[in-house]
């Protein structure tokens, strides 16, 4: 008999997940099957170690051990003309097996061809950095390090790049709660303010699903609008809008709409 | 016995007017609005238009500046992350007395739609607002509207006295 879960907050549950939901896989083919693909494997075979290879979605995805990466890019870079490294950074498995999954996604004009390089590495195992290779893994390798926490060493400027140097956490871990621990829902209040203004500034309204009738008196309301803190009783007058209330100040004239002409003939 | 009697009382009479040191500081401060050019998301866009030809911002006085000294009035248009938190803060500090904020679109007033960790939620957790405008984004008008409004707020209050924040730490 399965175990029973309490079906009286369904409700407020955001999203129906199903427990035998399998992800679809897209279906991969044999690396024989391009000529292309098949002599840039053996191009690679010859001097690195390839845990796997095969094609998917008209992409060859070779996978290698986490310490070949500077060596394999170096040797499609320089000598099977996958001059582009168009894309890189890493993918959270550490809830399946402690592990993250690194990817460098490279393009040869000249092939008209893409190749995705695939690693897995320990969760706390640090990478080379292929930043000497090409410049655009630079900013990618450290956003890889500030949004997973993996180093890449010899990386000559391993820091933050989207977040504040200051943060803590790593925020596309899984781990990570999408709308923040409690150093990033009080970060803009502690930095600027100071810890003791956490009282008077008050917790952050997260709730998006959430009715406050006197919502009303923070958020100005087109035509009706009242006074910050007013109690707003639903009957406010319309608020009419002129150029000067009260006849306005010397040497300008209230707009009164009632003596003025409209003039709607452009030739007049 | 001058054949053309002047009735100083009437108008066309001197070139003299009378009035209060309150309507003509509050006549000059809300006329002139400069407001800094604080574009942080696609709010900014409508801002730019606002500021355009179309709409037309300096039919109200309204002059963009690149400068947090020169201004009066920040409009906060988009959303403010985390990280730039600190330097609105910093920009808001740089303005002169009297200032005014604007809290243009969903993002500043709330956060918005993005209900993230990076995302500060509403702009008055940083600074005081004086207006609020709803709308994702507004469009010009809402901006130009709520600009007159902000006129009308700033010709209301006593221009000697000194702007009371609302929450200011």
């Amino acid at each position: 008999m399965r175990t029973y879960k309490p079906k009286d907050d369904v409700q407020k549950k955001a999203y129906y997940t199903d427990r035998f939901y399998v992800a679809p896989q897209v279906p991969k083919s044999d690396v024989e099957s391009d000529e292309v693909f098949a002599k840039d494997l053996e191009a690679i075979k010859a001097k690195f170690e390839v845990l796997d290879a095969y094609i998917q979605v008209e992409q060859m995805v070779v996978w290698i051990k986490p310490e070949d990466n500077y060596g394999v890019i170096e040797l499609m870079r320089d000598e099977l003309e996958y001059t582009q490294l168009s894309e890189l950074s890493a993918i959270d498995f550490i809830a399946q097996r402690d592990e993250f999954e690194i990817f460098y996604q490279m393009l040869s004009m000249n092939k008209r061809k893409r190749v995705r390089i695939k690693m897995s590495i320990k969760n706390g195992q640090a990478v080379n950095s292929v930043e000497k290779l090409f410049r655009s893994a630079d900013w990618s390798e450290r956003e890889m390090y500030d949004m997973f926490g993996i180093v890449a060493n010899g990386h000559p400027f391993m820091k933050r790049i989207l977040m504040p140097y200051d943060w803590q956490g790593h925020p596309l871990l899984k781990s990570y709660p999408l709308q923040g621990d409690e150093f990033a829902a009080w970060y803009e209040v502690d930095k600027i303010f100071g810890k003791e203004a956490r009282d008077i500034v008050g917790p952050e309204l997260r709730d998006t699903s959430r009715v406050d009738r006197y919502d009303s008196t923070r958020f100005a309301r087109l035509g009706h609008e009242v006074p910050f803190g007013a109690e707003v009783k639903g009957d406010e007058p319309v608020t009419e809008q002129s150029y000067q209330e009260e006849g306005g100040v010397f040497l300008v004239k209230k707009l009164d709409k009632a003596s003025s002409v409209v003039v709607d003939d452009p030739q007049r | 016995m001058a054949q053309h009697k002047i009735n100083y009382t009437q108008d066309g009479g001197l070139p003299v007017a009378l009035t209060t040191i309150d309507k003509v500081a509050n006549w000059g401060r809300s006329n002139s609005l400069w407001a800094m050019t604080y574009g942080l998301a696609c709010c900014g866009i409508e801002m730019m238009a606002a500021g355009a030809s179309r709409y037309d911002f300096d039919r109200f006085g309204t002059i963009f500046r690149a400068s947090p000294r020169q201004s009066d009035v920040m409009i906060v248009a988009g959303t403010l992350t985390k990280k730039h938190s600190e330097f609105i803060k910093r920009l808001y500090d740089q303005m002169t007395e009297p200032r005014w904020v604007i809290s243009m679109g969903s993002c500043a007033n709330t956060g918005g739609m993005f209900n993230t960790y990076a995302t500060v939620q509403g702009v008055d957790r940083i600074i005081p607002v004086d207006l609020y405008l709803p709308g994702c984004a507004p469009r010009p008008e809402t901006l130009q509207y709520g600009v007159m409004l902000l006129q009308k707020k700033i010709r209301a209050n006593k221009a000697g006295r000194a702007q009371k924040s609302k929450r200011l730490m």
